[in-house]
C-alpha cells in the first residue's frame, strides 16, 4: 500500500513525459534501438524476478526457465500456425520454402506472444505448487536447478531444433521496420507490467506478500492463504517473464536453449542483479537497476569485450556484499536518515 | 528409450559397467559435498562456486601434467592454489556474508562462479580437457565390463582423502576448533577460539579439498570451465540427502548419484545426463519437503 | 454440552525433554479460560499444538467437534483460532496501519478480496484498533521500528481485527506499559462478552489472569497440576509449590 499514490498533476506530467521518451527514444536514438527494446524487455524481467523475490521474498534464481519457455513457446506457435516445426528447424529456418507473408508474420506474433505467456504462466502454476513450500537455500537452489535442466532438456529435443537452437520467423520485407515494431511492443509491455504491479501492490494481495516476506508462519497463523497467493504472484510473474521472452526471442531472432532461452549464468542472473542494483522491494528499484544496468553491460561489452562476464560477475558480487539495498534503498535511507535527524 | 532398457535387459553385464563406473565417479561428487557440508555447517554459507573450485583444481593439475609433473605432485599443487584461493575469497568477499541473509551469500558466491568460469576459459582455453592417463584397464566378462586403473586410483584416493578428512575434523585441535564453532559459535568465542580464523580455515579447507577432487577427476573425467554448476548441484543434493555432518550418508549418496547418472545417461542418452542430474535435485527437494510438510514441517 | 475446545491427552516430546505430558484442557464457548505454570512448564509448546505449528506425539484437539491436530497452521486460523506470540510477530517491513490491513477478516466483508484496495470501512475499523491500543499515533511508522510492548499491543490489535472466534493470548501484558494493562484486560472483557469471543490465555501476572479468568489451569513440567477457578487456584497448595518451588 506504501506504494500507491494518488494521481496528482505533478505525477500525471511525470507518467506523461516518460511515456514521450519512451515512443521518441528509438526515432532519437536509432542506433541504440536494439538496445532499447533489450532495455524494456529487462525492465520486465527485473520488475517480474521482484514481485517474487523482494516483494514476497522468494529469491528464485531459476525465473530464467519463463523467459526461455516464452522464447519456445511464441516461436513454435509462429511456425507452427504454417509449417510443421520439425521440418522448420531441421532445415535450420532457411530455405525458400519456409517464407512468412505479412499477415503470416502478424497472425504469429498476435497469436505467439500471449501464447507465450500462457505456457509460461502454466508452467509457474504446475511447479509453483510444488517448490513454493521450500524457503531458503532450497528454493534458491531448486530453482536454479529448474532453469538448467530445461535448457538442458530443450538441447536434447531435436523437434525444436536441439542444441543447434531454433530461429524466430524470417520477418518478411513488406512489413518495413520490424525492429521498431518489436520496440514498441516491448514498450506496451513494459507499461502494463509496471502498472499491473503497481495496481497488485496497492490491494490486499501486495501487502499479503510483503506479510509473506516479513514472517510467513506469522502470515499463515493469521489465516492468510499464503500458499496460494504465493502461487499467484509467480504466475503473474511468470506470465509477463513469457511475453518478455517472446519479445526477446524474436529480437535476438536466433534462440540457443543453453545461451539464450534459458541462460541461467546471464540473463537469469542479470534479472536479479538489475533488481538488487536498483532497490529489492520497491517498484521503482527495478527500473532504475534495469536502465543502470543496460547502460553498464554495453560499456562492458565495448570495452572489456572477452572480459564482459568477469566484470558483471564482481558487480554482482559487488552488488551482493556492499550494497544490499540498492539505488533506491540506498536513496530511501539516507531520506529516513534525514528525518530522524529532524526530529530529534 | 526403451530399446536402451532392452539392450540392459539382454546385457546384463553392461549395467554391471555402468553401476561401476557411476560408483567409481561418486567418490569425486563425495568428496566435493563433503567440503560443501563442512562450510555450510560452519559458516551458514552454501558455497556456489563449488564445482568452480573442482574444475579450477582439474585444470592446475592438467597443466601440471602437461609440464611434466606426475600425479602424486599435481594434486597437492592443486590443493595448495586453490587454499590460497579459498583464502583470498574469504577475507575479500566470504568473511562479509557472515551472518547475514542467505540470499545475499548464494547470490554472491554466484557471482564468484561466474568471474571463475570466464578467467578460466580465458587461462585454460574453453575446451573440454583430460589428463592423459597411461595406466590402461582392465577387463572382465569376455571384455564386456572394463575398469580403467585411473579411475579406480581416483576413487581410491577420494575415499582416503574424505577419511583423512573427518579424521582431521575429529582429532586435531584445529579441527575440534572447527567443530566447536559449527555447533556453538558464541561459547567456542568465549572459549578463546577465534571464529572468524575458523571460518576462514574451513572455507579454504573446503577450497583445498575440491581442488584436489578436481586434480584427480582430471585423470580420468573431463573438466570444463563452464560444466563447475553441476558439481554443486550435485553436492548440494547429496548434502540435502544425507544431512550435515554425516560422512556415511555422504559417500552412499554420492555413490548412489553417480550410479543414478550412469544408467539415466544410458537408459535416457548422454544428451540428458546433466538434465537428469538437475531434474534429480528438484525431486529430491519436493519429495524431502513434501515428507516434512507432513509432520508441519517444510525445507528452510 | 460440549466444549469449543477440547484438547485430550496432548503428548509432545522435544527429545527427552517431554513439554506436554497427556495434558487435558477444555474451553467452553464464550469462556475466558486462563493458562498458568512456572516457566519452561509447556504453556507455549500447548499453543503450538493446537494452533498447529508443531505436530504433536499423541493426543486428540477438537475445535468445534471437529479434529485438528492433523490441520495445518493456515486451516486452523480459518477455521477461527487466532493466537498471539510471547516474543511478538508483526511484520516489521509493512506500516503499523498495514500490518493491521493485511490482518483484517475476510469474514467481516470490509474487504472482500485480495485485489481490492483495502476501502474506508475496513480503514476506519483498522484505525479503531490501533486507536484502542494506543498505537494511532504510529500508524505510518514501520511496525519494525516499535519498541517490544508497542509491537505485543499491535499484535493484540492485529488478532482482533481478524475477529477470531477463539483468541490465544501467549502473556499479553508482558512487557507492556502498566498503564495500558488494565485498558486491555477491559478491553479483553468487552470482546468477550460483547462479541462472544472466546479467550484462552496464558499469563505470568498472576493479579492479571485472577481478574480476567472465569476457569484457570495449571501446567508444572509438561503435566497438568491443578485446575479450577482462581480462588481455588489461588488457594491450592501444590500450584503454590511449583511456584515457589520454581522460583
Ligand atoms: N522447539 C523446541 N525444541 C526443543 N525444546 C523445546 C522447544 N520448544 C520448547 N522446548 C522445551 O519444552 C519445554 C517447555 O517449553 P515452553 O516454551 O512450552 O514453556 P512455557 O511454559 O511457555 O515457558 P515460559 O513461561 O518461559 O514461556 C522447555 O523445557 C523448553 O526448553
Ligand atoms: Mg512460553
Amino acid at each position: 500500500m506504501a506504494e500507491y499514490r494518488a494521481l496528482t498533476p505533478k505525477r500525471l506530467l511525470l507518467i506523461a513525459s516518460l511515456l514521450a521518451v519512451g515512443v521518441a527514444a528509438p526515432l532519437v536514438l536509432p542506433a541504440y534501438q536494439l538496445q532499447l527494446t533489450e532495455l524494456l524487455l529487462f525492465i520486465v524481467f527485473a520488475l517480474a524476478w521482484d514481485l517474487v523475490g523482494g516483494q514476497m521474498g522468494y529469491n528464485s534464481f531459476g525465473n530464467v526457465l519463463f523467459v526461455g519457455l516464452g522464447m519456445y513457446g511464441a516461436a513454435i506457435v509462429q511456425v507452427g500456425l504454417f509449417y510443421d516445426v520439425g521440418l522448420y528447424n531441421a532445415a535450420r529456418g532457411g530455405g525458400t520454402q519456409f517464407v512468412f507473408d505479412v499477415p503470416q508474420f502478424i497472425t504469429g506474433l498476435a497469436l505467439g506472444i500471449p501464447a507465450a505467456a500462457l505456457i509460461s504462466a502454466f508452467a509457474a502454476w504446475l511447479l509453483g505448487s510444488l517448490v513454493l513450500t521450500m524457503r531458503g537455500h532450497y528454493f534458491a537452489i531448486c530453482t536454479l536447478g529448474l532453469g538448467i535442466a530445461a535448457g538442458q532438456i530443450a538441447a536434447g529435443i531435436p523437434w525444436i531444433g536441439a542444441g543447434s537452437g531454433m530461429l524466430t520467423p524470417n520477418p518478411p520485407e513488406a512489413l518495413g521496420d520490424v525492429a521498431l515494431l518489436l520496440y514498441y511492443l516491448a514498450l506496451g509491455l513494459a507499461i502494463t507490467c509496471a502498472l499491473t504491479f503497481a495496481w497488485l501492490l496497492s490491494t490486499r494481495f501486495g501487502l499479503a506478500l510483503n506479510a509473506i516476506r516479513d514472517d510467513e508462519d506469522k502470515a499463515e497463523a493469521m489465516g492468510l492463504k499464503t500458499h496460494a497467493a504465493k502461487v499467484t504472484a509467480w504466475v503473474i510473474a511468470a506470465g509477463f517473464l513469457g511475453a518478455a521472452g517472446a519479445l526477446y526471442g524474436n529480437v535476438v531472432r536466433f534462440i540457443d536453449p543453453v545461451q539464450t532461452a534459458f541462460a541461467g549464468a546471464t540473463i537469469g542472473v542479470w534479472m536479479i542483479l538489475m533488481a538488487l542494483l536498483g532497490g529489492k522491494g520497491t517498484l521503482a528499484g527495478p527500473i532504475v537497476g534495469a536502465i543502470v544496468f543496460q547502460i553498464m553491460k554495453e560499456l562492458f561489452w565495448t570495452y572489456l569485450l572477452g572480459w564482459q562476464r568477469v566484470a558483471l560477475g564482481l558487480l554482482i558480487i559487488a552488488v551482493a556484499v556492499f550494497f544490499p539495498a540498492g539505488i533506491v534503498g540506498f536513496i530511501r535511507e539516507r531520506g529516513s536518515a534525514k528525518a530522524k535527524e529532524q526530529n530529534q | 528409450m526403451t530399446s536402451n532398457l532392452l539392450i540392459l535387459y539382454e546385457a546384463p553385464a553392461l549395467g554391471l559397467q555402468l553401476a561401476i563406473d557411476g560408483i567409481l565417479i561418486g567418490a569425486v561428487f563425495a568428496l566435493a559435498a563433503y567440503g560443501m557440508a563442512l562450510v555450510w555447517g560452519v559458516t551458514n554459507i552454501i558455497n556456489v562456486a563449488q564445482g568452480e573450485f573442482v574444475m579450477l583444481g582439474g585444470l592446475i593439475s592438467i597443466l601440471g601434467a602437461e609440464h611434466g609433473l606426475p600425479l602424486w605432485l599435481t594434486v597437492p599443487l592443486a590443493a595448495a592454489a586453490l587454499y590460497a584461493l579459498g583464502w583470498l575469497l574469504f577475507y575479500t568477499v566470504i568473511v562479509h556474508l557472515l551472518g547475514r541473509d542467505m540470499f545475499n551469500s548464494v547470490l554472491a558466491t554466484f557471482g564468484i562462479a561466474i568471474v571463475m568460469q570466464q578467467v578460466m576459459a580465458h587461462v585454460f582455453g574453453a575446451a573440454d580437457r583430460i589428463a592423459a592417463s597411461s595406466l590402461g584397464s582392465w577387463f572382465f566378462l569376455d571384455n564386456f565390463v572394463v575398469i580403467s586403473k585411473m579411475k579406480v586410483v581416483v576413487f581410491a584416493a577420494c575415499i582416503g582423502l574424505g577419511l583423512t578428512l573427518a579424521w582431521f575434523l575429529s582429532r586435531s585441535r584445529k579441527g575440534q576448533a572447527i567443530r566447536a564453532v559449527a555447533q556453538k559459535p558464541e561459547a567456542a568465542s568465549i572459549l578463546g577460539i577465534e571464529t572468524r580464523k575458523v571460518y576462514c580455515l574451513t572455507y579454504s579447507l573446503n577450497a583445498a579439498i575440491c581442488g584436489a577432487a578436481g586434480a584427480l577427476a582430471a585423470t580420468a573425467y573431463t573438466i570444463q570451465p563452464y560444466g563447475g554448476l553441476s558439481y554443486t548441484v550435485r553436492s548440494f543434493m547429496i548434502v540435502v540427502v544425507a544431512g550435515l555432518g554425516n560422512l556415511g550418508g555422504v559417500i552412499w549418496a554420492a555413490l548412489g548419484l553417480g550410479v543414478a547418472e550412469n544408467f539415466a545417461g544410458f537408459i535416457l542418452g548422454t544428451q540428458y545426463q546433466i538434465a537428469f542430474v538437475f531434474g534429480l535435485l528438484v525431486a529430491v527437494l519436493v519429495f524431502r519437503n513434501w515428507r516434512l510438510r507432513r509432520q508441519r514441517k517444510h525445507l528452510e | 454440552m460440549t466444549a469449543m475446545l477440547q484438547v485430550t491427552d496432548v503428548t509432545k516430546a522435544f527429545g527427552g525433554v517431554v513439554a506436554n505430558d497427556a495434558v487435558s484442557i477444555s474451553v467452553p464457548q464464550g469462556a475466558i479460560v486462563g493458562l498458568i505454570g512456572p516457566n519452561g512448564s509447556g504453556k507455549t509448546t500447548l499453543f503450538n499444538a493446537i494452533t498447529g505449528a508443531q505436530a504433536i506425539d499423541a493426543g486428540s484437539i477438537r475445535f468445534e467437534g471437529q479434529e485438528i491436530s492433523r490441520l495445518l497452521t493456515g486451516e486452523i486460523a480459518r477455521a477461527g483460532i487466532i493466537r498471539t506470540y510471547q516474543q511478538p510477530r508483526i511484520y516489521g517491513g509493512l506500516s503499523t496501519r498495514d500490518n493491521m490491513l493485511v490482518s483484517a477478516s475476510i469474514r467481516r466483508g470490509s474487504s472482500p478480496s485480495l485485489f481490492r484496495r483495502a476501502n474506508a470501512k475496513a480503514i476506519a475499523w483498522a484505525d479503531e484498533l490501533l486507536d484502542f491500543v494506543g498505537l494511532i499515533e504510529k500508524r505510518d511508522i514501520l511496525a519494525g521500528d516499535l519498541s517490544f510492548g508497542q509491537q505485543k499491543l499491535l499484535e493484540l490489535a492485529m488478532a482482533l481485527s481478524n475477529e477470531p472466534r477463539m483468541l490465544l493470548l501467549d502473556e499479553p501484558t508482558a512487557g507492556i506499559n502498566p498503564i495500558l494493562i488494565d485498558s486491555v484486560i477491559e478491553r479483553l472483557k468487552v470482546a468477550n462478552s460483547k462479541f462472544g469471543l472466546t479467550l484462552l490465555v496464558i499469563e505470568h501476572n498472576m493479579p492479571v489472569i485472577m481478574d480476567l479468568a472465569q476457569h484457570i489451569y495449571c501446567l508444572a513440567h509438561g503435566s497438568l497440576l491443578a485446575d479450577g477457578t482462581p480462588e481455588a487456584i489461588q488457594n491450592d497448595a501444590n500450584v503454590l509449590d511449583a511456584y515457589l518451588g520454581a522460583a
